[in-house]
Order: structure tokens, then C-alpha cells, then sequence
């Protein structure tokens, strides 16, 4: 299975390896340097590169080269699905993933790393094992250990470990009893210049933070499920209970952790809550352009947009621009020719736009394409769907805990693209 | 904060590049310390008495490691500190030893015994860590201590720490795979395991060590199917994809039916209308005819009933499509893909296009699985084909494959609107990206015919885009379409041959001229034009263009020599300056074979031919076409090359191995055994690792575990009748194997002593005093230790072979053996009588250990009862071996009315036919065999030459008994054979291969179930007293034995001589005379076991009758009852 791990850094340095198997040389690693150049951008490269003698599977999180070195056959998904897995338990621990949080806490990585894997094969992966084994780094801690010499390693086995209920540690104690839990829908469109929907589909995830004591069960219900089209779940849900009842049944984890995926079948209509109107023409032989852009609430159920944020991908005959926002900041930089606008909050009474002048390289021809437009936003208090979380029931233990359930929907892959369909080429002749 | 601050001075210590590693502590460290002393701060530290210290010291020394840097010099004063009290001292030594023990072997070993120490904690993290870290030093003398560890851990009484012996396995057979038997026992032991814990870790110890003993998975196979859904998700990963080979081994294609009928119709039909004028050749008809025979086979065969175990596992694993672990997903998706019926594939593709919104990295491989998958499961994607559309954020390689996809779901109703999203996918920044979708939108055009001309078109507009790498892909991508039927498209030519202009891009200046060449008498008047310019230009072409301009010039010559002449000249003399040497050789080619010279070789009189000739259109195809021979989903597949270590998939079985392999005994008994089994092995530890150490402990266990199963399965049947034949025998056997070559005498004489020395010895199960546990644990593997020792324990032979039986070793035995076995049991029978009543104590034992594929033990529990039977049956026996022909059976067998089967069709032997009966007389040379007799027929015009068996492959414990070499069969004639086949008392198949002097043949023969046991003679009494022992034998496992059904009886069957006709005929069976005529009893018994079969008829009023089976073999009375029941119904 996996044999040795190394991690490499935006500029190309190995800043940490480990081996569970003997010792491969770091020079393995020229391959994936190889492979790097050879990217015109660092999520081109290749997750799987075949050497003589060995398989690097990499993965890229927070733009740190995660590389996993196979010498035999291993599906390919479960390297990679263990590499994220790895860099979840190191934001679970450090609060981000990067490089110097990796370097500030290289023995506890190691600690880590070692109780993840033994031989190459996962050996625990739950953060609640994790964090029994070894306890995350906290300032407290830190003090406490150099005064008193004490250390972050656990003495016993996490009970989680052997139980029915691995997600679990036992003995969990809070004076406030609190369950919260977040619904978020995230909205995928892609719209064409005459705001018609090409594709649009939702997905949503239920994330919660339970931090009750004790082995408490919980249900959660919905009041229409059937709205959920594709699930996964979290392993502690009972998915005999969930096909014949509908009804999320669990013994949740200690703390943050995703109870749900789930999606949104496109069959259902989606309403798309933005309006993009845009403009944007190029003149033969001039080296002005002009460029227009309005947007717009559409249908979000009376609950405003927020954090609405524009970019685009201008062309590259583009040398700069000229652009007067009605409100927001707006930024280009000509060296990506990245255009981004924070737009904030939209007020339905007046509605933003951005317009201005483009000046184009001299001589250059006109580019053809109108360019993609990549829209953000939120929306507060509503989920899109219309799912709504019935009721959330506790079973197997006495106190009455306190729940809170919250929705929010954002944009995800949501893009307008510059060109009207199906003008280029007629399809009836 | 210590970590940090370590990592950081570290850091500070060797912040430049190259500058060499001092110490740490700004006092020793600096440029004037000697390299030797590098270090000395942190071995101060670790030589202190304070634990932070040592703390610290070990932070910096793993800090130095992850980074990469050597640290191996401070190992004498690390490995001191292995003992520490403080544990996370002692982990970060543990971290430490492991990366640095194989360098350091010598020093490392001082480490060991705190390991051993570690191994006896009572806390089970302190001996998981301790034998994961023993595991993981690569240090080789060590072996026999890291399996002793292994094997102790194996048993321990904490899950977790068998988890661990479980990841140890791997690590200790990647050191010494000389190991490989010991921890295949191990495995066996773990795979027995019930806690979800260790299910996963062992599979994967299975699959690193010993992926080819799938027969130690029958047994586990149930429970693992059942178990998976608790398994943590990483085990089921690789549980999932080991039980997918699996189940290929051991079930029926359930697409059997379906995908001969179909793909011989429909769905070829299909493809034929894609690629209606180029694909039809002579490759395709010979396949549908093969097919159409192949279908028609299926006709004939039964319908397809899936094993219900095969039902257990897609039902068991589709919850887990659910799972958020993407591996989890796919290794279902892969399963159900290779597994399920093709209706029920479906369900995967939501699961799949779910895991397309993950990471890219796990897009990139669900990508490349729905890509091979989409070539064969169109149908499952197509309602997720928006999905697969292409966002301007995705990287390039996604956008590739979603193309890939997308290409590949196109069809014609949804051609339309793909071409839409293609066009707009043409304007992408990304060139990368540009360029695959016209090369998609090519194959769209060769694929589907109803959108060739507008796609023709369309990329004829994209040869006035400003772009001249769109302009460069799409010529050459119209090339290819072009030759499809460049007839009509003369006007396309003429617009490609004005851009030599232009366009730039030698590939696609290549590309232009070929095609002009190519069809230079559609545009006669432009192509000499071209040439022109050509030869102006030549000088400064690439390559590639300039042995296309080559070419052209030649082609020109050819049919157009008045005109073009001299320009081909001008090029060819230009061509054999340059400065390319492969251009210098193909004009020297390329003119002696088109100028006529007086010189000219014969060659030039084709030259035509050889440059006009009709080039078949090239076919483009989807890279991922036949990849699905890979396992989906394994990173084989992935690289579309076979990875090390990769297990292929193996395909269908023609018939479905016997089912009840899988079939596990009662809960209750296997619980108490395998408590006794760890009992036992716990105990005879210390045994096993002196004999290790002492001599190598493969070899010689092999063999004498391979005896005592073989004699098991002998002694099984002459058990069944005799009771007291076996023993005798397996000690033979057993002792036959120890010293090959001692003479007969010597061992009669030993055997009288191994029944003296066995018979105060009281053995049963139910009542083992500790102190004989441990004896005959300590027995038991003395056979294992060596030939050497085992001379001297012959009181032990016949309890290690019965203690060995638990151990379902794969009963394979050499011929000799049983022959061997016959030969004594019937010199001896003087000896029989004192061994009888340890004999049945042995018996009950075995009972219990035997699974139905074992040999069956015999029915005689009751004493009293046991007596004339097994006497009856030692006679027939011993004739059966002394004379080959025992019980005349003519007197009871209707002969005559012998049904026979096609081995090889007269079309398909190419004139050979041969058929087989089962000829229901003994099989001389061995009775556990069933005689086939087989008729050659030589239909061909002629004579064929050398017919014998070659190459059989059958399952483990069958045997098979060639017929002599026929040397000579002449035309017309037909010669039968008799061969004998040990079928194990399984309707499995015996396949092997028939050769003739130029062919071979695969064959393959089953067995009804009705053949596998021959008859005996008996009398009511007997019978009834048989019936009756039979059910009381088991007690409690009632109806386990014994199967009753009710039947109405056809008419032409009603009347006793009728049912005798059809039972007997059904079965080789022999009627039980008796008094009633409303009664029919049948008995006989199984061919390789010998265990009883009886069978009753009962007829009542108007047609109405209960059939009635008694036999200990489940699996073979319920499939006779079936086949008598269908004999006596119809």
C-alpha cells in the first residue's frame, strides 16, 4: 500500500517525508517535479504518475503537494480519499493546513502519521481516535507539557477503538448541552448569455457540532425527504432506518463532523436566484472595448443576497481596464487578466453594475470569446430546496439538550457564459 | 511549543543549503566543531536522567528525520531510551527505530527484548505497539521471533491487538517470503475472526500474501458479506474488491443468457448502424456466427438461477454505495459493474456522479472509470449526461475526460445537443482543451452518421478561425473524416488545398498534403498546383511535411506524369541533399520505384498499387475501449497497464463450483471448536518455536499435513461402511509417507505397536482432561516438524491426523497412496477387530470436523448397530479392491438404458464428435472414481491421429484418470474409452482439454448427481436400521439428512416396476428387495466418500407418493431428490 508519503511545497521542496515501509530515496520524487513543470497550472498535474519502479499519487490541498509513493497495485481512489483524509485530521488539529503549521508541529504530524497508517494500510482515521491517542496542540497544553514535562500522547487505548461506535469516545462530558446543526446548499449553474439555465443542480451537506454527554441517539427528520435525491452519510447513520423511514437515526461523533451529503436532483426545477446581464463587445481595429455588467435578485423568497462576488477571465488581448462599479470595489490584474468585483450585498431597489472602458494590446486581433463570468454569493436563513428539518429527537439519555438548526445557501460552481447557444454552427442542414 | 521550537532551531541550525548539521545548542554548534562531534548536545540529552530532556531530544531527532536528514549516527544513544518510562519518549524511539533499524541491524536487536517484554503487557496498547514496532524493523534474524509474536498475537484476546498481528503478516512475508506457509495458517486462523475490527486487516494480509488461496475465503464468505457494513471503510475497500475476484471464480455470469442473445442481436445491430459501411468485416461475421452457436448452447442449458450467495453480496454491498469514502463508493460501483445483472448495474451511476463533486484528484479516476464504463453501459449514464458538462474552472484533464465521456454517451437522439456544448467549448482559452474537443467532435462524426456532414461542415467554418491551432487539429481531424467518402467532398479539398497558404502547423500542413495526394484525381487541376509551391517551399519544411510532399510528388507521378514529371524530379533531387536521413532513403525509395529506369526492379511495375491503393479510414476509437478487462477502479486500470501485484479478474466459470463450499455448521460447534483449536495452539507455541529455529519449518509440514488430509478423504469412505477398515489405513498411509521406502513387514509390525500404544488412550472431544489437550496439541505438530522426528512418534499419527482434519486443508492425495492404502487394508484383516471401538470415538470427532466437502464420516454412531453392516461392506470392499468387480450389479442396475452426453459436436471437433455415458460399472484401476466411457467418432474425411486428455483443470481434490493414447482413429470409425474421474462427490465440472495430433478441445464433463455413487446391496432391515441411525446420529441436526417430498407420480409411472425403471435410471442406485409393493427402497453410496445414500419411495392412492432421501451429504440428497422428482414426474 502506501509507502512512503512526501509533501511538497508551491515552490518545489520536499519540507517533510515519512516512510512506513523502507526507506525510498527522495529522488523519486524528480517524476513529480517532471510532471509539475509540465502542468501549465499546479492542479494540472497528474494525481497518478507511473515511474520505473514505483506509482506517485498526489494530492493538492491549500497548495501543498501531498505525495503518496505505491510500489504495487492499490486502487488509486483510496490513496487519494486517505491523502484528504490526512490533511482533514491536520486542519482538525492545527486549524489550518500549511506549511509552516505542518513545520510548527512536525512531531505531532509524525505522531500522527504513524498511528494513520501502519505497514502502508489505514490503521485510524477517525479524529476522535485520533485525538485520544494524540491530544491536538493548544496553548494551554503546550505550557502545561513544558512545565510539567508531560506529553500529548494518550496512555490508553481510545475505547472508540474497540466498541460498536468507533466514532465515538465514551465518557464525553459538557455542562451545556448543545446540538447545532447547519444545513448548506450550494448551487451549481451553468447559464447562458440569454439567462437561460443549462444545467443547474443543488447540493447540499448537513454539518453539525454535537457536543452532548454521554451516548445520546439522536433522530433527525425532515419535512419532505423525498426532495433528497443522492445521499452519503456520515458512518454512524443507520441506513436501515433511512430507506425504510426516511429518518437520519445516529449516535453522533464528539464535536464537528458531516453528518450528510446530499443532492438535489436536477429533474426539479431550480430557481436560480441571480440575474446576470452583461455586455461586453470588442471593436475591430479600435484598442477600446466595451464592457457592461448588471446583475439581479431573482426568486430568492424574499431573503437577500449577500457577499456577492464577480470574477472573471478576461481575455488576453485585454491590457487593462476602466470600470466604474455603482457600488463594491473592483480589481484587475493584468498580468492573469483575472477581473474580480466585491460586489456585497445586492439591494433589490438599486441594483449594482459595473461599466467602463477596455484597452485592448494595439494590433492584436479581436478576441472572439465573450468571457466566462463566475458568480458567488449567499443567502442567509434559506435553504433553496426547501428543506426544512422537522424535528430533532434524543433518545438514551435524560438532560434536555439545546438545538439549533440554521440554513444558508452559497454559490458553488456557478458560471454565465459568454456565448448564445447554438448560433455557430446550424444543425438542421 | 517545544515541537515548534525545536523544528525552528533546527531550522535556524541548517537554514543554507549544503551547510553540514550541527548540533543544536548554539555552544557546540558552530563551523569550528569537528564533524564527528555533530550531534554531541542531543546525545547529552539523551543520556540524561530527565524525561523532558530526552523529550526534547527526540523532538529534534524527529524533526531531523522528516526532514529528511541523517540522524542514523545518534542510534546507540537512541536505542538506550527504548525502555523509557515516559510513552511518548518511547514513541518517538519507536519512530526512530523504525526508520533506522535495517541500517543498524546489529544495534537494533539490543531493542528486542523490551519488545518481548512489551508483548507480555497486560495493557493491549503497550503489545499492539510493541509487535507493530517488532513487525516494522526490517531486520532479518529476527524473523522467527517476529512469527512467534505474530502467532501469539493472533490469539490474543483483544481485538485490537489481532489487528495488529494482521498488518504484521504483510510486513513479515515482504522480509521473508519463506514464511509464506506459517502465516498462511495465521491468516486462515484470522480470517475465522468475527470482530469487524480485524475483518479488513487480515483481507488485506490475505491479499498481500496469498491472493491465490481463495479457497480459504469459502468458509469466511458468508460471514464477510454480512459483517462488511460495520467494517471501518478502509477494510471495506479491500474486501469488496477481493470478494469481486471472488465471486468470479465461484458464480455464473448472471448476464449469461442475456449477453449471447443479445449481443448477437440487438445490441449489434446497434453498434452496426454507428459504423454502418467500414466495420462489417469478415472478424464481425465470425463472431456472430460464434455467438449464434454459443446461444443456442444456452437454449439448451437451464435457466439462470443466481446463488443466493452471489444475491448476499450485491445486496450487502449496495448500502455502502451511500458511504462518503469515495474509495468505498467506486470498489461497489467496480463490484456491481463486474458482478450484478445488467439491469441492476444502474444503480452505481448516480453514486459515481456523485463523487464527481469531490476533490479533482477523485474526479480524475471516477472520470476514468465511467469512461470505460460508459463504452459498455451506455444506457446507465445517459440520464446524467449534463453532468458531465464542462466548466471553465475545471482543470484540463477533467475537462478532457468529461469530453471523453461526454464522446462516448453521444448517440442520436442527444448528438445534437453535445455538438452545442462542444461548439462552445472551441472558444476556450485552454488550447489543450480545444484541440480534444475537435478530435471529439471527430469521433461523434465517424460514429454517428446522421451528423458526418454537419460536423464536416462545421469543422470546415473552424478552418477560417483565427486560431491555428484549432485551424491545424481541425484539418486534421476532417482528414481522417474525409476518407470516410472523399467522393462527394471534392469542394472540402479544394478549400484545405488554398490553405497551404496559411496554416502553419506541420501536422497540419502534412495532413492537407496526404489528402491531396491521396485524392488527387477528385481535384485534378489543383493538386499539380500544390506540388508546385511545395517544391518552392521544400527547403524549409519540417519533416514530417516534407515526406508528405514526397509523397504527393510520387502519387502526382504516377497518374498525372505529363504534368508533374518535372516538378517530381526537381523535389526528388531536392530531397536527396537534405539534411535528414530519412528523407534521403525514401527519395532514393521513392525513385527507383516510380521512374522507370532500364535498371528498374520488378518493384516498379507495382508502384500503383502500392502507393494508390485503397487505404482502409482509420477508426477512431475511445481510448478507453477494452480497458474494462482491468478491474475498474485499481490502479491497473488507471494506467491501462498491468501494476505489480496486480490480481487479474478472473472471468466467468463455465459451471458454477459446488455451492456449498461456503456453508459454515452450526454456530454452536464451531464456537466451542475454535475456542479448543486456540486452546490447542496457544499450547504447543513453545513447540513450534524450537522446531523453528531448529530446521526450516515449511517443507516437511507440507507433506505430512498433505498425507494425513489425503488419507481423511480415503479413509472416509471405507469408514462409511467399515468403521474399522480406515484406521488402519491411515496410519499406513501416514507412515507410508514418513519412510517411503520401508518394506511391508517392518510396518505390519509397527502397526500392531501403534494399536497397542493407542489403545489405553481414551480421545473424544466431548471430554478432553486439560492434560491430554496439551499432549495431543504437542502431537499434532509434531508431523510439522520434520520427517526426521516424526519416525519416532508413531502412537501420535492417528490423533494428528485427526486433529489435523479441522484444519480444511485441500484434500489432495497422490494416486499412489490410496493405492497403497488398498493394498494394506486388504492384506491386513486380522488387525481389525481390537481397533474397533476407538475408531468410532474418532468418528464422532470427525463428525463434528468435517464440512460436507470433507469426506463424510460414517453413519454408525450406535455400536450395536454398526457391527454387520460394516462387516457387509468390508466384504464388498475388500473384493472391490481385490478383484475390481465387485457386487454383480447387472442383476440390479437396468442396464442398457444408459443416457448420453455430448463432449465435443461434430462441427466444433471438426469432425471429431465424442460423447460420454456414465458406464455405472467400477472404475478398475480406482473405485473412488466414476467410470465415463467415451465414444470417439471420426466423422472427418481424415483419420485423426493421437487422441488424449492434456492439461485438466479441476477443482481441488478431483482426480482424473486418462484413457490410454488412442494412436490412430481412421475416418468413419468409432472407438470407445473408459477414463475415471474422482468428481469429490461434487457436481462440479472436470474440465481438462481433449487433443487430437493437430487441436485441442476444451471439454468438460458434469455429472448428474445421480452418478456419483454406485449401488449397494442391502436388506430391509438393513435399510431400515441405516434410516434410522442416520437421523439419530445427528440428534438434534434433524432434517440435515434426511429430505422428504411429496410428488404426484406421472401415470405412465404408476406401479412399482415403472418406479424402479425411473429412480434407477435417475440414480446408480440398487433396489432394496422388500415385501410391500407400495414401498420401493434404494440404496448406494457416493463414490469418493462412500457415505450412504438411501432412498425410499412410498406410493399411496391415485399417483400420490413421498419420496424420501437419507444421506449425510445435504447438498447431494437435495439434489437428488430433485432429480428423482423430476424423474418420477415426467
Amino acid at each position: 500500500m502506501i509507502h512512503s508519503l512526501f509533501l511538497v511545497n508551491s515552490s518545489g521542496d520536499i519540507f517533510l517525508e515519512k516512510h512506513w515501509k523502507s526507506v525510498v530515496s527522495r529522488s523519486v520524487c524528480d517524476y513529480f517535479f517532471e510532471a509539475q513543470e509540465r502542468a501549465s497550472e499546479p492542479e494540472n498535474v497528474p494525481p497518478v504518475i507511473p515511474t520505473p519502479h514505483h506509482y506517485l499519487i498526489s494530492v493538492l490541498r491549500h497548495r501543498i503537494y501531498f505525495v503518496a509513493v505505491i510500489q504495487s497495485e492499490v486502487p488509486p481512489l483510496f490513496v487519494i480519499e486517505f491523502l484528504h483524509r490526512v490533511v482533514d485530521t491536520f486542519q482538525d488539529y492545527f486549524g489550518v493546513c500549511t506549511e509552516a503549521a505542518i513545520k510548527d508541529n512536525v512531531v505531532v504530524v509524525y505522531e500522527l502519521l504513524e498511528e494513520m497508517l501502519d505497514n502502508g494500510f489505514p490503521l485510524a482515521t477517525e479524529s476522535n481516535i485520533l485525538k485520544e491517542l494524540i491530544k491536538p496542540p493548544t496553548i494551554l497544553r503546550t505550557v502545561v507539557n513544558t512545565i510539567t514535562g508531560s506529553t500529548n500522547v494518550g496512555e490508553q487505548l481510545p475505547t472508540g477503538q474497540l466498541s460498536v461506535v468507533p466514532w465515538r469516545r465514551t465518557g464525553v462530558k459538557y455542562t451545556n448541552n448543545e446540538a447545532y446543526f447547519d444545513v448548506v446548499e450550494e448551487i451549481d449553474a451553468i447559464i447562458d448569455k440569454s439567462g437561460s439555465t443549462i444545467t443547474a443542480e443543488i447540493q447540499g451537506v448537513i454539518d453539525a457540532c454535537v457536543k452532548l454527554t454521554g451516548m445520546p441517539d439522536l433522530t433527525l427528520s425532515f419535512m419532505n425527504p423525498r426532495l433528497l435525491d443522492d445521499v452519503s452519510f456520515h458512518p454512524c447513520v443507520r441506513f436501515k432506518r433511512w430507506e425504510a423511514e426516511r429518518i437520519l437515526s445516529f449516535i453522533p461523533p464528539d464535536g464537528n463532523f458531516r453528518l450528510l451529503s446530499y443532492h438535489v436532483s436536477c429533474q426539479n426545477l431550480v430557481a436560480i436566484p441571480v440575474y446576470v446581464k452583461h455586455n461586453i463587445t470588442f471593436r475591430e481595429g479600435s484598442s477600446q472595448g466595451r464592457f457592461e455588467l448588471t446583475l439581479g435578485p431573482k426568486q430568492t423568497m424574499g431573503k437577500g443576497l449577500e457577499a456577492v462576488l464577480i470574477s472573471s477571465q478576461l481575455p488576453r488581448g485585454v491590457l487593462n481596464t476602466n470600470l466604474n462599479p455603482s457600488q463594491g470595489t473592483y480589481n484587475f490584474d493584468p498580468v492573469t487578466k483575472l477581473l474580480s468585483w466585491d460586489v456585497g450585498k445586492i439591494n433589490p431597489q438599486k441594483l449594482p453594475s459595473l461599466k467602463g472602458s477596455m484597452s485592448l494590446q494595439a494590433g492584436a486581433s479581436k478576441p472572439d470569446e465573450n468571457p466566462t463570468i463566475n458568480i458567488q454569493f449567499k443567502i442567509q436563513q434559506s435553504a433553496l430546496s426547501g428543506l426544512k428539518v422537522n424535528r430533532l429527537d434524543m433518545y438514551g439519555e435524560k438532560y434536555k439538550p439545546f438545538k439549533g438548526i440554521k440554513y444558508m445557501t452559497k454559490a458553488g460552481k456557478f458560471q454565465t457564459k459568454g456565448l448564445l447557444r447554438g448560433r455557430a454552427w446550424d444543425l438542421k442542414n | 511549543m517545544s515541537a515548534s521550537s525545536a523544528f525552528n532551531d533546527e531550522k535556524g541550525g541548517s537554514s543554507n543549503v549544503g551547510e553540514p548539521e550541527y548540533g543544536h545548542d548554539p555552544a557546540s554548534g558552530g563551523i569550528f566543531s569537528s564533524d564527528y562531534k555533530r550531534h554531541d548536545d542531543l546525545k547529552e540529552m539523551l543520556d540524561s536522567n530527565k524525561d523532558s530532556l530526552k523529550l526534547e531530544a527526540m523532538k529534534r531527532i524527529v524533526a531531523m528525520i522528516a526532514r529528511g536528514k541523517n540522524a542514523s549516527d545518534l542510534f546507540p544513544a537512541v536505542v538506550k531510551n527504548v525502555a523509557c518510562k515516559n510513552i511518548e519518549v518511547k514513541k518517538l524511539v519507536y519512530v526512530y527505530l523504525v526508520r533506522y533499524a535495517e541500517e543498524q541491524q546489529d544495534l537494533a536487536l539490543l531493542s528486542i527484548s523490551t519488545f518481548q517484554r512489551g508483548l507480555k503487557d497486560p495493557n493491549q496498547l503497550i503489545r499492539a505497539s510493541a509487535l507493530r514496532v517488532l513487525s516494522s524493523i526490517r531486520v532479518t534474524i529476527i524473523v522467527p521471533i517476529m512469527m512467534l509474536a505474530i502467532k501469539e498475537a493472533a490469539s490474543d484476546m483483544s481485538p485490537y491487538v489481532r489487528k495488529t498481528a494482521a498488518h504484521a503478516i504483510p510486513k513479515l512475508y515482504s522480509l521473508d517470503p519463506e514464511q509464506k506457509d506459517c502465516l498462511i495458517e495465521v491468516i486462515e486462523k484470522l480470517l475465522a475472526d468475527k470482530t469487524t475490527l480485524v475483518a479488513g486487516s487480515v483481507v488485506m494480509a490475505f491479499e498481500e500474501v496469498c491472493p491465490e488461496r481463495i479457497d480459504l475465503i469459502h468458509k469466511n464468505y458468508r460471514k464477510l458479506c454480512n459483517l462488511l457494513i460495520d467494517v471501518e471503510e478502509w477494510g471495506q475497500v479491500v474486501i469488496i474488491n477481493m470478494l469481486t475476484r471472488y465471486a468470479r471464480t465461484q458464480f455464473l455470469n448472471p448476464n449469461m443468457n442475456e449477453s449471447l442473445l443479445e449481443e448477437g442481436g440487438g445490441e449489434k445491430a446497434f453498434y452496426g448502424s454507428d459504423n454502418d459501411d467500414d466495420t462489417d468485416d469478415e472478424e464481425d461475421k465470425e463472431e456472430k456466427e460464434k455467438k449464434k452457436t454459443e446461444a443456442t448452447a444456452i437454449v439448451k442449458r437451464k435457466p439462470y438461477v443466481m446463488d443466493p450467495d452471489h444475491r448476499l453480496l450485491l445486496r450487502n454491498t449496495k448500502p455502502l454505495l451511500q458511504s462518503r469514502n469515495a474509495a468505498v463508493v467506486m470498489a461497489v460501483a467496480q463490484l456491481y459493474f463486474h458482478l450484478a445483472p445488467k439491469a441492476e448495474v444502474g444503480v452505481i451511476a448516480k453514486a459515481l456522479v456523485r463523487l464527481m463533486r469531490s476533490h479533482s484528484e477523485v474526479q480524475y479516476v471516477v472520470l476514468q472509470n465511467v469512461a470505460t464504463m460508459s463504452i459498455k453501459r451506455r444506457g446507465m449514464f445517459e440520464p446524467y449526461l449534463k453532468s458531465f458538462y464542462i466548466r471553465s474552472t475545471d482543470p484540463t484533464q477533467i475537462k478532457v475526460l468529461k469530453l471523453e465521456v461526454l464522446t462516448n454517451l453521444a448517440n442520436e437522439t442527444n448528438i445534437s445537443t453535445i455538438l452545442r456544448e462542444f461548439q462552445t467549448y472551441i472558444k476556450s482559452n485552454d488550447k489543450d482543451f480545444v484541440a480534444a474537443t475537435i478530435q471529439a467532435i471527430g469521433r461523434c462524426a465517424t460514429n454517428i452518421g446522421e451528423v458526418r456532414d454537419t460536423c464536416l461542415n462545421g469543422l470546415v467554418q473552424l478552418l477560417s478561425n483565427r486560431d491555428e491551432l484549432v485551424v491545424a487539429e481541425s484539418v486534421v481531424v476532417i482528414k481522417k473524416l474525409l476518407q470516410m467518402q472523399p467522393e462527394q467532398h471534392s469542394d472540402i479539398i479544394k478549400h484545405m488545398a488554398k490553405l497551404t497558404d496559411n496554416i502553419q502547423v506541420p501536422m497540419a500542413r502534412a495532413s492537407i498534403l496526404w489528402l491531396i495526394g491521396e485524392y488527387c484525381e477528385h481535384v485534378p487541376k489543383i493538386a499539380p498546383d500544390v506540388l508546385r509551391k511545395m517544391a518552392k517551399t521544400f527547403t524549409n519544411e519540417e519533416d514530417i511535411v516534407k515526406l508528405q510532399i514526397i509523397n504527393l510528388a510520387a502519387k502526382l507521378y504516377l497518374t498525372n506524369s505529363k504534368q508533374t514529371k518535372l516538378l517530381t524530379q526537381y523535389v526528388l533531387n531536392l530531397a536527396k541533399y537534405d539534411q535528414n536521413y530519412d528523407i534521403r532513403d525514401r527519395a532514393r525509395f521513392i525513385r527507383q520505384l516510380i521512374v522507370p529506369t532500364d535498371k528498374s526492379g520488378a518493384l516498379s511495375k507495382y508502384a500503383k498499387k502500392l502507393f494508390l491503393a485503397l487505404k482502409p479510414a482509420p477508426v477512431l476509437e475511445s481510448p478507453f475501449k477494452d480497458r474494462d478487462h482491468f478491474q475498474l477502479g485499481s490502479l491497473s486500470h488507471l494506467l491501462n497497464a498491468k501494476a505489480g501485484g496486480y490480481q487479474v479478474l478472473p472471468d466467468w466459470p463455465e459451471a458454477a463450483p459446488d455451492p456449498s463450499v461456503r456453508n459454515v455448521e452450526v454456530p454452536e460447534w464451531t464456537k466451542c471448536s475454535s475456542r479448543e483449536k486456540r486452546k490447542e495452539k496457544k499450547a504447543d507455541k513453545p513447540f513450534y518455536s524450537d522446531s523453528e529455529g531448529e530446521s526450516g519449518p515449511t517443507e516437511s509440514a507440507d507433506s505430512a499435513s498433505d498425507t494425513a488430509s489425503g488419507s481423511e478423504s480415503g479413509s472416509g469412505s471405507e469408514e462409511s461402511g467399515s468403521g474399522s477398515e480406515s484406521e488402519e489405513s491411515n496410519e499406513e498411509s501416514e507412515s507410508a509417507s514418513e519412510e517411503d521406502e520401508e518394506e511391508e513387514g517392518k510396518k505390519k509390525k509397527k502397526n500392531v505397536e501403534k494399536i497397542k500404544a493407542r489403545k489405553p488412550v481414551p480421545e473424544s472431544e466431548s471430554e478432553p482432561s486439560s492434560g491430554e489437550d496439551v499432549k495431543k496439541s504437542e502431537k499434532k505438530s509434531k508431523p510439522r516438524i520434520g520427517s526426521s522426528e516424526s519416525e519416532s512418534e508413531e502412537d501420535d499419527d492417528s490423533e494428528s491426523e485427526s486433529s489435523e482434519s479441522e484444519e480444511e486443508e485441500s484434500e489432495e492425495e497422490s494416486e499412489e497412496e490410496t493405492k497403497k492404502k488398498k493394498k494394506t487394508t486388504a492384506s491386513k484383516p486380522p488387525s481389525k477387530p481390537p481397533k474397533k471401538e476407538n475408531k468410532k470415538e474418532k468418528k464422532e470427532m470427525s463428525l463434528l470436523d468435517f464440512d460436507d466437502f470433507d469426506p463424510a464420516p460414517s453413519p454408525s454412531q450406535v455400536t450395536p448397530l454398526n457391527n454387520f453392516l460394516s462387516s457387509s461392506l468390508v466384504t464388498d470392499l475388500e473384493g472391490l479392491s481385490l478383484t475390481d468387480n465387485v457386487l454383480s450389479p447387472t442383476t440390479i442396475i437396468p442396464s442398457g438404458n444408459l443416457k448420453t452426453y455430448e463432449l465435443l459436436h461434430r462441427i466444433t471437433g471438426e469432425g471429431l464428435s465424442v460423447e460420454y455415458c456414465f458406464s455405472r460399472q467400477p472404475f478398475s484401476p480406482d473405485p473412488h472414481m466414476v467410470a465415463v466411457k467415451i465414444q470417439f467418432t471420426n466423422s472427418a474425411t481424415s483419420e485423426a491421429k493421437s487422441l488424449h486428455v492434456e492439461d485438466a483443470k479441476l477443482q481441488s481434490g478431483m482426480r482424473i484418470k486418462e484413457f490410454p493414447e488412442i494412436e490412430v482413429l481412421p475416418a468413419g470409425e468409432t472407438i470407445s474409452v473408459v477414463m475415471g474421474i474422482d468428481f469429490c462427490d461434487s457436481t462440479q465440472a472436470a474440465n481438462f482439454q481433449l487433443c487430437t495430433h493437430t487441436r485441442k478441445f476444451f471439454v468438460s464433463i458434469q455429472p448428474p448427481v445421480g452418478e456419483l455413487m454406485m449401488p449397494i446391496f442391502m436388506t430391509e432391515n438393513e435399510f431400515k436400521k441405516e434410516q434410522e441411525m442416520l437421523l439419530q446420529s445427528l440428534g438434534q441436526l434433524m432434517g440435515m439428512n434426511e429430505i422428504t417430498e411429496k410428488l404426484t407420480l406421472e401415470e405412465k409411472c404408476q406401479g412399482e416396476h415403472a418406479v424402479v425403471q425411473r429412480v434407477t435410471t435417475a440414480a446408480n442406485l440398487s433396489r432394496v428387495p422388500c415385501g410391500s409393493d407400495k414401498e420401493c427402497r434404494f440404496a448406494g453410496k457416493t463414490v469418493t466418500s462412500g457415505s450412504l445414500v438411501l432412498v425410499s419411495v412410498v406410493t399411496k392412492e391415485d399417483g400420490a407418493a413421498q419420496l424420501t432421501v437419507n444421506c449425510e451429504k445435504m447438498v447431494i440428497g437435495t439434489m437428488l431428490v430433485k432429480d428423482i422428482h423430476q424423474a418420477l414426474t415426467q
